[in-house]
């Protein structure tokens, strides 16, 4: 099928970006499971057409807040592979000295405000950011990352609301992995679709496939100008798959149980975004064969030699303990 | 004495007081699979309605858990890290902390809330915080910070049993730690401490995991001829002023160890306590051993820097002996 509306650059553009964030999440794995990496990662793998469809959406100037599961979120915002990986590593070099790790990395000037590691903590975040969009100009959007889990914290419901009866730029991005943690979605609310949930607000909601980046682009661009235009924010509720564990190295709290149906897995995981949007490009002639090889390769390539440098990249030092406390 | 690990014998108090008494109940987020392994197997054998899994949603689970122990029930709530009970600060704070004496005494709030406290896993920020500072400023709930097997399961029985809103904090990073547990049936009162090690020269009081941080300084004083006695508090409100107040009678110095910020810490309030009730014992001003003043950092060489060293402990009561 050809997408018309999908220009060759825009198509080369989000699959880059999709690619991109698969290679550095399979390396963070790696590098997970070696041992190299403090603290603990949850990986994006199986995600990446939301991020990048919906920041295929944005300019420079709009702003996205994401979660615990963030590096794909980064990256497709135009982040630093090479800050990103010395920040897993919590090294001087990485996006925030060291200081942040895998849940909190963020890059203020590409309008990236931050991961947080508090479920359902960036939604009321984002609701400022597109409060002081309203309050200057108008143009900017805000655009919230945050999973199926984080639509029953308090801060959900308050955060919609808000943004609502302000007519406040904000797009509200729910990605609906089905889990949260080792709780089917099923199990945690008596709904199918989060996104009926923004009736209740006096909102738009959008239903999306997740593993579809040009849909994902589609109702994200849609949001946005309406957005820009003064109407209102929209919840988009992007069905998806993460394709692994919740944390990297979860067999250890599973100690031998299971909490997937292997064949409901099974089916997700035929849908896989990287593979749909690789058939896309190829078979329309976006870039040929060869092209997307060495595409791949060099990605690949500036992985490993983040990677590489990271591990290299000196730890912060001690007396850099009480840097960046107070202006 | 069977030896247990600190998760398994936390896993044991959960298991026997649900055996014993029908109205205990645990909930909160992957109970069953149990994030963490203190809770694992409990669904097994008590089943769906004593071992509820909820959505993310700690305020509502704090507040459902304070509702249902107000009208006859005596809940577990889990909610994983210490820093999720910031999002149901207000059922703790406003609601469970102050009920029974709000209402004049018409109610009682019989629920123990339990979390993972503290750092030392390089998590980042938001799962690395010791929060029990903030709940020792609550008159109306009681804390816990056990260190070792043995304190953790009686305690914990006595947190279920207490007819008060407990805190019961446990720590990651101590889950491995193995020690005696004995296998008849024990609990071990809220609000005494447990002198660890008995020393002439200094009292080291400590709680949770720096008690080992103590201990391995106390025997490292040792070998530079100082005696260190190490109290470790377990109970944080009420705690045990009298064991504290005894050895300063005998020692003339105190060092107080704490994972929390430096002010307004357990620690200020031991050695606040020792400054007014013992200031002429003291032969050195009091010492307080705490976390440096920064938020959590991610990178591990930076977290221990934060927190409170060996060699943060043996410089302390090195200044009280100068
Ligand atoms: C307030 C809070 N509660 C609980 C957790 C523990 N936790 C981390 S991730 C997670 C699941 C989140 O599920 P969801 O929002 O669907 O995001 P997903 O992991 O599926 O991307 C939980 C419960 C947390 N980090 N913060
Ligand atoms: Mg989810």
């Amino acid at each position: 099928m050809h997408h018309q509306d999908i220009s060759v650059d825009l198509a080369l553009d989000i699959y880059t970006r999709v690619l991109r964030i698969r290679r550095f999440e399979e390396e963070v794995g790696r590098l997970f499971r070696q041992g190299q990496l403090p603290g603990f990662v949850h990986l994006y793998i199986g995600e990446e057409a939301v991020a990048a469809g919906v920041c295929a959406a944005l300019t420079d100037e709009d702003t996205i807040i994401s979660t615990h599961r963030g590096h794909g979120h980064v990256i497709a915002k135009g982040g630093d592979i090479k800050r990103m990986m010395a920040e897993l590593f919590g090294k001087a070099t990485g996006y925030c000295k060291g200081k942040g790790g895998s849940m909190h990395i963020a890059d203020f000037d590409i309008g990236m405000l931050g991961a947080i590691g508090i479920v359902g903590g960036g939604l009321p975040i984002a609701v400022g950011a597109g409060l002081s969009a309203w309050y200057s100009d108008r143009e900017r959007v805000s655009v919230c990352f945050f999973g199926d889990g984080a639509a029953n914290e308090g801060s959900f419901h308050e955060s919609l609301n808000l943004a609502s009866t302000l007519a406040l730029p904000v797009i509200f991005v729910c990605e609906n992995n089905q889990y949260g943690e080792f709780t089917p979605a099923t199990n945690a609310m008596n709904i199918t679709d989060i996104a009926d949930r923004a009736a209740g607000y006096g909102i738009r909601g959008v239903v999306a496939d997740g593993a579809d980046a040009f849909e994902m682009y589609r109702v994200a661009k849609a949001a946005v100008e309406r957005a820009r235009r003064g109407g209102g924010p929209t919840l988009i509720e992007a069905k998806t798959h993460r394709r692994g564990s919740h944390a990297e190295g979860e067999e250890a709290f599973l100690a031998g149980q299971t909490y997937r149906d292997e064949a409901e897995t099974a089916a997700a995981q035929a849908k896989d975004p990287l593979r749909l949007l690789h058939s896309y490009v190829s078979e329309n002639g976006i870039l040929p064969a060869e092209q997307l090889e060495a595409l791949d390769s060099e990605i690949t390539q500036s992985v490993a030699e983040a990677a590489e440098a990271a591990r290299n990249s000196p730890d912060p030092e001690i007396e850099s303990l009480f840097d960046d406390l107070w202006l | 004495m069977p030896r247990k690990t600190y998760v398994a014998a936390i896993q044991e108090a959960l298991a026997e007081e649900m055996r014993r008494d029908q109205r205990v109940f645990l909930i909160g987020e992957d109970v069953r699979i149990g994030v963490f392994p203190s809770t694992r197997g409990l669904h097994a054998e008590f089943g769906d309605k004593r071992v509820i899994d909820t959505p993310i949603s700690e305020l509502a689970v704090a507040g459902a858990g304070i509702g249902a122990a107000v009208t006859g029930l005596r809940p577990i709530v889990d909610l994983m890290f210490g820093t999720f009970l910031y999002l149901a600060f207000d059922q703790i704070a406003n609601q469970a902390g102050a009920m029974r004496y709000m209402y004049g005494g018409q109610t009682n709030v019989p629920l123990v809330f339990m979390v993972q406290n503290g750092a030392g896993s390089s998590a980042g920020h938001h799962h690395s915080q010791a929060v029990h500072q903030f709940f020792m400023n609550m008159p109306q709930i009681k804390v816990i910070l056990p260190s070792t097997p043995y304190d953790g399961k009686g305690l914990l029985k006595s947190a279920i049993r207490d007819d008060n809103p407990v805190l019961f904090l446990h720590s990651l990073s101590l889950g491995g730690k193995r020690g005696e547990v004995p296998a008849e049936e024990y609990a071990i009162p809220i609000g005494f401490a447990d002198v660890k090690r008995e020393g002439r020269d200094v009292t080291i009081c400590a709680a949770g995991p720096t008690v080992y941080t103590a201990l391995d300084a106390a025997k490292k004083l040792a070998a530079q001829g100082v005696d260190a006695e190490v109290i470790d508090l377990r109970s944080l409100s009420p705690w045990d002023k009298q064991t504290i107040l005894k050895s300063v009678a005998k020692t003339g110095r105190f060092v107080a160890v704490d994972e929390s910020f430096p002010s307004c810490s357990a620690a200020s309030e031991w050695a606040a306590t020792v400054a007014e009730e013992a200031f002429h014992q003291l032969r050195a001003p009091v010492q307080r051993v705490t976390n440096k003043n920064v938020p959590m950092p991610f990178s591990p060489v930076l977290e221990k820097a934060v927190l409170p060293s060996e060699a943060d402990v043996i410089a302390a009561v090195h200044n009280t002996l100068a």
